[in-house]
C-alpha cells in the first residue's frame, strides 16, 4: 500500500504551490451516505406524491399491466432521480453535491480546478465498477488502498476529493492586528482565538488557558488571577494601541 | 530572523486581512458565474498574486495557525476560479461531435476492427455450437423464449399487445445503454471484462439465430432486427472498442505510467460513449415502435435500419457538421 497523501500539491504560475488537503475514505463515505439519503428521500417523495395524485386517493398500487401514464409519471421519475442524481448534481454544482458540502469535500481536477463535464460523466459511469459486487465494495477497497484515496471512477476521470476548507475562518484579530511588541506572532493568534471562544469555555478553563498563554507568549507580564482581569489583558494585547 | 523583525512582518501581514477577505469574496463570486467586467477579472489576477505572496510569508511565519488555513483555502479558491475553463454547452457539444468524435474514432479504428472481429467470431461460435448441439440453447436463452420458439412462434410476436411501444422503447434503450457502458467500464479488468461482454453477447446472438433457424423462424427474426439491429450491434462493437482501449492502456502503459495511461484512455474513449448512448436511444425507439409492428414490411425495415446506420457513420466521421475549412470557404464566398 502506498503512503497516503495528505495534500494535492499543484504548481502555480506565481511560484507558490497550491496545497489542497485530500479527503479520505471516511469523508467520502459520509458524503455518499448524505447524498444517498437525499436521493432516496426525493425519489420516495416523488413516488408517494405522484402515486396519490394518480390514484386520487391514498394508494400506491398501480393500475396493473404496463400503463404508460403510470410508468411515465409515477415509476420512471423516481428511478431517474435515484440513478441520475450524482452526474446531474455534480455537473450543475460544479463538483459538489449536498452530501459533499455536508461532509466538507468537493471534487477537483488534477490542476486544482473544477472538473469539466466529460470527467464528471466518466467518473460517474465507472460507478458500475466501483459499486460491485455490493455496497460499493470495489470503490471502498480501492479508496483505502490508493495513495490519494481515489476510487476507480476518479482514476479514470483524473479527479479527486479534497476538503473545502470552509471552516478556515480568519481569527477576529486579523486585520486589527495587535501591535503590542511583547506578544509573539503565535501568541497573537492564540490570544485572538481564545477571546473568540471565551463565551463557550468554563471559568476554570478560561483562567487556566489565559494564564498559560500570557506566561508562554508574552514577555514580562504578570497574569491576573480572575477571569475579568485576564480577559482585559488579552484584549489589550490584540487591540491596536492607536 | 530576529523576533522583532518577525513580529513586525507578522503584524503588517495580518493588517492585510481585509484584502484577503475581499479577494476570497471576489473568487467566490466569480466562481459562481461569469463576468463581463474586465476590471473585475483583472482584479482577480491581482488578488491571486497578493494571496500567493502573503501565503508564502504566512507559511513561514505562522505555520500552524488558522490564518494559514484561511489563506491556503482562499488561495486554492482563487486558483480554481482563475483556472476553470469557459462553460459554453453549445460550443462544447459542437466541438465534441464535429472535431473530437471523428478524431477518437480514427484513433480507435484498430480497436473497432478487432472488436468487430471478436464479436463476429462469437456469433459464429454461438451459431455453430447450437446448430451442432441444440440442447445447449438452454445456456443462452430463457425457458419462455425456448418454449415460444418450439411452439413455432417468435417471442416478439404480439409484443405490442403486452407492452406499449413507449414502455418497450424505454426498457430496451435503458438495458442497451447499461450493457454498452458496462462493456466500456469492464475494460478496467485489463480488457477481460470487455472481452467477456462482447463474447457473451455474440454467442447469444449466434445461438438464438441457430435455434430459431432449426424451427424455420430465422427469417422472422431477421425481419424483427432488420430495423434496429444494424446500429445496435455496431454500437456493441464500438463500446467494446472503447473498453478494449481502456484495457490496453492498463496492460501496456506508456512512459507516463499506468495511472496516467488509464486516465487518458478512459477520457478519450469516453467521448465515443456519448455518441453510443445517443445512438442507442434512437435504436431503442425504433425497436419499440417499428420492429414489433407487423405493418412494416421487410423493405421498409431495411430502409430504416440502413439509413440509421448511415446516419451513425456520418455522425462518427464528422460529416454531419460543416467542417471549419468549409465554413471559412463559404464565408469567403467560394
Amino acid at each position: 500500500m502506498n503512503t497516503p497523501a495528505d495534500e494535492l500539491v499543484i504548481d502555480s504560475v506565481t511560484g507558490i504551490d497550491v496545497a489542497l488537503p485530500v479527503a479520505g475514505a471516511g469523508a467520502r463515505a459520509l458524503a455518499f451516505l448524505g447524498d444517498w439519503h437525499i436521493r432516496f428521500i426525493l425519489a420516495l417523495a416523488w413516488f408517494v406524491a405522484a402515486g396519490v395524485i394518480y390514484n386520487g386517493r391514498f394508494s400506491l398500487t398501480g393500475p396493473g399491466g404496463n400503463q404508460p401514464s403510470w410508468i411515465g409519471a409515477v415509476l420512471a421519475p423516481p428511478l431517474a432521480i435515484y440513478f441520475l442524481y450524482h452526474p446531474l448534481v455534480e455537473i450543475v454544482m460544479r463538483g459538489r453535491t449536498p452530501g459533499k458540502r455536508w461532509a466538507g469535500v468537493r471534487i477537483v481536477a488534477r490542476d486544482g480546478g473544477v472538473p469539466g463535464i466529460g470527467p464528471l460523466l466518466v467518473r460517474n459511469v465507472f460507478r458500475l465498477i466501483d459499486s460491485m459486487p455490493l455496497f460499493y465494495g470495489v470503490g471502498l477497497v480501492v479508496t483505502v488502498l490508493t495513495r490519494e484515496h481515489v476510487r476507480v471512477g476518479d482514476m479514470a476521470a483524473g479527479t479527486l476529493l479534497v476538503y473545502e476548507g470552509r471552516n478556515a475562518g480568519l481569527p477576529v484579530a486579523a486585520g486589527a492586528a495587535g501591535v503590542d511588541a511583547r506578544l509573539d506572532p503565535l501568541g497573537l493568534e492564540l490570544a485572538a482565538e481564545l477571546l473568540e471562544r471565551w463565551p463557550e469555555l468554563t471559568t476554570v478553563a478560561r483562567v487556566q488557558l489565559a494564564q498559560q498563554l500570557l506566561t508562554r507568549h508574552v514577555a514580562g507580564i504578570v497574569p491576573g488571577s480572575d477571569e475579568g482581569a485576564l480577559r482585559a489583558q488579552l484584549q489589550q494585547l490584540v487591540t491596536p494601541s492607536a | 530572523m530576529s523576533t522583532a523583525r518577525q513580529h513586525a512582518l507578522t503584524v503588517s501581514l495580518l493588517q492585510r486581512a481585509q484584502l484577503w477577505r475581499a479577494a476570497e469574496e471576489r473568487a467566490r463570486r466569480l466562481a459562481r458565474g461569469t463576468t463581463d467586467d474586465v476590471a473585475d477579472a483583472t482584479r482577480m489576477a491581482d488578488d491571486y498574486r497578493l494571496l500567493a505572496h502573503d501565503l508564502s510569508r504566512v507559511r513561514a511565519l505562522l505555520p500552524d495557525t488558522r490564518t494559514r488555513a484561511y489563506l491556503e483555502s482562499a488561495y486554492a479558491r482563487a486558483h480554481a476560479t482563475l483556472h476553470h475553463g469557459a462553460t459554453r454547452a453549445g460550443s462544447t457539444l459542437l466541438k465534441l461531435f464535429r472535431d473530437e468524435l471523428p478524431q477518437v474514432v480514427r484513433e480507435l479504428r484498430i480497436y473497432i476492427f478487432w472488436s468487430t472481429v471478436i464479436f463476429a467470431l462469437a456469433v459464429a461460435a454461438g451459431y455453430a455450437l447450437v446448430h451442432r448441439y441444440p440442447e445447449l440453447i438452454a445456456l443462452f436463452a430463457s425457458p419462455d423464449l425456448i418454449a415460444s420458439v418450439e411452439r413455432g412462434q417468435l417471442w416478439t410476436e404480439g409484443l405490442l399487445n403486452i407492452v406499449p411501444s413507449s414502455i418497450l422503447s424505454v426498457q430496451i434503450l435503458t438495458n442497451n445503454i447499461v450493457v454498452s457502458l458496462f462493456a466500456y467500464c469492464a475494460g478496467f479488468l485489463f480488457g477481460l471484462g470487455t472481452l467477456y461482454i462482447l463474447g457473451l453477447n455474440g454467442l447469444m446472438l449466434g445461438a438464438v439465430f441457430a435455434f430459431v433457424g432449426e424451427h424455420s423462424l430465422a427469417g422472422a427474426l431477421f425481419k424483427f432486427i432488420a430495423a434496429h439491429g444494424w446500429v445496435e450491434l455496431s454500437v456493441m462493437c464500438l463500446s467494446g472498442a472503447a473498453g478494449a482501449a481502456v484495457g490496453e492502456a492498463l496492460i501496456r502503459p506508456g512512459d507516463g505510467g499506468r495511472a496516467d495511461s488509464f486516465r487518458v484512455a478512459a477520457l478519450r474513449s469516453g467521448r465515443l460513449l456519448v455518441a453510443c448512448t445517443l445512438l442507442l436511444v434512437g435504436a431503442g425507439i425504433i425497436e419499440g415502435y417499428v420492429s414489433p409492428n407487423p405493418h412494416f414490411t421487410l423493405g421498409a425495415r431495411l430502409t430504416i435500419g440502413i439509413a440509421y446506420w448511415l446516419f451513425m457513420v456520418a455522425l462518427l466521421s464528422g460529416h454531419l457538421w460543416p467542417r471549419r475549412a468549409d465554413l471559412s470557404a463559404r464565408q469567403a464566398g467560394f
